[in-house]
């Protein structure tokens, strides 16, 4: 059974259309890239699995259970994590709270241990701040664990919300462009930090990228989007030389001149 | 670092206890007399509406101008039943019970409203405490226009400060707890909330719930002190007075709004004499404030971060230098 699987995906904002019949596979433990000019549907597919808009029709399926139409946080509980293209961290709160914030499922506690500060609410915290701690380790973000999310460094902040994502234990990943910015050694420590996580989580990654570098090299499978539509889906060889691919991409860089 | 924790609680302990034992022993000995208790009342109810609506403004991101409305539940409820039952246990009854009608109204209102995203609950809660005030002034139970006389009068030192620190305490420990932390990653970012599993919807109401919860417990205290309600007090003003006090003292700062409440009550009993002035030079003072300072006095800090920042610091860099200090959070 694949982890994700839509069929007939459509979103129509207004008289555009954004996503049009979109059918989507990714098994376990896939990284798979999701490319496409700009304005192709990227973010909005992302958008309609997460639960952020719903489907104008078509249907999501997570290991096998429909989840379309489920508000976003119960997709997050089914185990669908997500970073954003522009940054939406907790900026005003420090790297740990991020991280603490997105584990809130886990946390059994009552609000009377909320209140009372009881056993209960010592333990969890402090299994808590431990889980996230080991995580941050991950990101080499644990020795700046107190600073405010908005004071890190851009590359910095873009790898706190892929820890975020983690804390919530998801199965499947979507990464919305968190190369975006970098340069190029962080684009590599980026990939080799893909990579990692990938194997130590046991995760199913969903990556939209510009890099094409990056795609390329880590990416086992690639969906092409134009104008919504799925116009190819293959390794990346394939994609290189396929042809709709191409004129999409020039197409694009025509309009750009 | 266990010890240091437990230090830094007996420590707050202390101070409270300090201040209770002097405010009491002055209070027996009869160099505090009704007028300075009056003040000392106004402070301490205005430091539990103003925690409160902190925590559904400052700390959960929700506009709420309806406070007042909550208080004035809190107030009736206990008024109509210390009136029938003028004993301790009636008061302590009637607390309760205004707390719970606040809180049940605050569920009422906040469930439809708080689904939705935007300032839907501003209006709602506007018109809420409007309703109310109108129900309020045409019931017979609650004797109309001319109010309730003669309640019996149980609040003193004693249950002022019980009830003042006991709201701080809880909406403190709330704040710094899971719970809380869904409620601050509202006011952050919903979007990005919802989507880390964060049950947006049920953090508000919660969060709304508890402070109005606490509208009531200051409206009881209210009642109960001075004795005499009219439907009036609780009008648009009074939930503008705590706004005022939450935006002076801080959004997200517990200690700004005490801060605030103490400072703002000064200030306006020492205008009491100039009753026309009064309004003018209290605006006036708000404007200065907040354009030299407009986050509030406190922003979103509190003032036992600064003052134990020390031990914090020597803390950490013990954490630091242990390793990678499991569960070393200061
Ligand atoms: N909430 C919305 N309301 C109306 N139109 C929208 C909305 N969200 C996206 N769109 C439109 O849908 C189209 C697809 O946008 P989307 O953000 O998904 O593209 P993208 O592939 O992520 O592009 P980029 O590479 O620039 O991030 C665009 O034309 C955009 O203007
Ligand atoms: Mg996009």
């Amino acid at each position: 059974m694949p982890v994700l699987k839509t069929e007939g995906l459509t979103k129509v904002f207004g008289g555009l259309t954004a996503v049009l019949k979109c059918n989507i596979e990714i098994n376990r433990g896939e990284l798979i890239g999701l490319i496409g000019p700009n304005g192709a549907g990227k973010t909005t597919l992302f958008n309609l699995l997460t639960g952020i808009t719903l489907p104008t029709s078509g249907t999501v399926e997570l290991e096998g259970k429909k989840i379309q139409g489920l508000r976003p946080h119960v997709i997050c509980k089914n185990g669908i994590a997500r970073t954003f293209q522009n940054i939406r961290l907790f900026k005003d709160l420090t790297v740990l709270d991020n991280v603490k914030i997105a584990m809130n499922q886990h946390v059994k506690y009552g609000l009377h241990s909320a209140f009372f500060h009881n056993r209960a609410y010592r333990r969890t915290e402090a299994e808590i701040i431990e889980k996230a701690g080991d995580l941050l380790n991950i990101f080499n973000l644990y020795e700046k664990r107190d600073e405010l999310a908005k004071n890190l460094p851009y590359g910095e902040q873009r790898q706190l919300e892929i820890a975020r994502a983690l804390a919530t234990d998801p199965i499947l990943l979507l990464l919305d462009e968190p190369a975006a910015g970098m340069n190029p050694v962080e684009t590599a420590e980026l990939t080799e930090l893909i990579t990692k996580i990938r194997r130590d989580y046991d995760l199913s990654i969903l990556l939209i990228e510009h890099d094409m570098s990056l795609v390329m090299s880590i990416c086992e499978r690639i969906y092409v989007l134009d104008y919504g539509v799925v116009i190819a889906e293959g390794i990346p060889e394939e994609i290189k030389s396929n042809k709709r691919v191409i004129e999409a991409y020039l197409g694009e860089e025509v309009e750009n001149a | 670092m266990r010890k240091l924790i437990k230090n830094r609680n007996v420590r707050i302990a202390l101070i409270l206890l300090a201040v209770f034992a002097v405010v009491q022993i002055l209070d027996t000995v009869g160099f505090i007399d009704g007028y300075i208790m009056g003040i000392i009342a106004r402070v301490c109810i205005n430091i539990i509406l103003a925690v409160s609506l902190n925590l559904i403004t400052g700390f959960t991101g929700q506009f709420s101008l309806g406070h007042a409305g909550f208080m004035s539940i809190g107030a009736y409820t206990c008024a109509i039943i210390t009136l029938r039952y003028p004993t301790v246990l009636g008061f302590i009854i009637g607390v309760i019970m205004g707390a719970l009608c606040a809180a049940i109204i605050g569920v009422l209102v906040g469930l439809p409203t708080l689904r939705l995203r935007g300032d839907y609950l501003a209006i709602a809660t506007l018109g809420m405490a409007e309703i109310i005030r109108i129900l309020f002034l045409n019931m017979e139970i609650t004797n109309g226009a001319a109010g309730l006389i003669g309640i019996p009068q149980f609040v003193n030192w004693a249950w002022l400060f019980f009830f003042t620190v006991g709201t701080i305490i809880i909406i403190t420990n709330f704040i710094n707890s899971a719970h809380g932390r869904a409620s601050i990653s509202i006011r952050e970012d919903e979007i990005a909330a919802e989507s880390m599993g964060i049950h947006t919807t049920r953090s508000k109401v919660t969060a709304f719930t508890i402070g109005a919860f606490f509208a009531g417990i200051a409206g009881a205290l209210y009642a109960s002190y001075f004795f005499f309600l009219k439907p009036e007090l609780f009008g648009f003003a009074k939930s503008i007075d705590v706004l005022v006090i939450v935006v002076f003292g801080g959004l997200g700062s517990i200690s700004g709004s005490v801060v605030a409440a103490v400072l703002l009550e000064l200030i306006s009993s020492m205008l009491q004499s100039l009753v026309a002035l009064r309004m003018i030079i209290y605006a006036v003072l708000l404007v200065v404030i907040m354009i030299f300072r407009p986050q509030g006095l406190m922003g979103s800090k509190e003032i036992s971060g600064i003052m134990f920042k020390g031990v914090r610091e020597r803390v950490q860099s013990k954490v630091r230098s242990v390793g990678k200090g499991k569960g070393g959070e200061a």
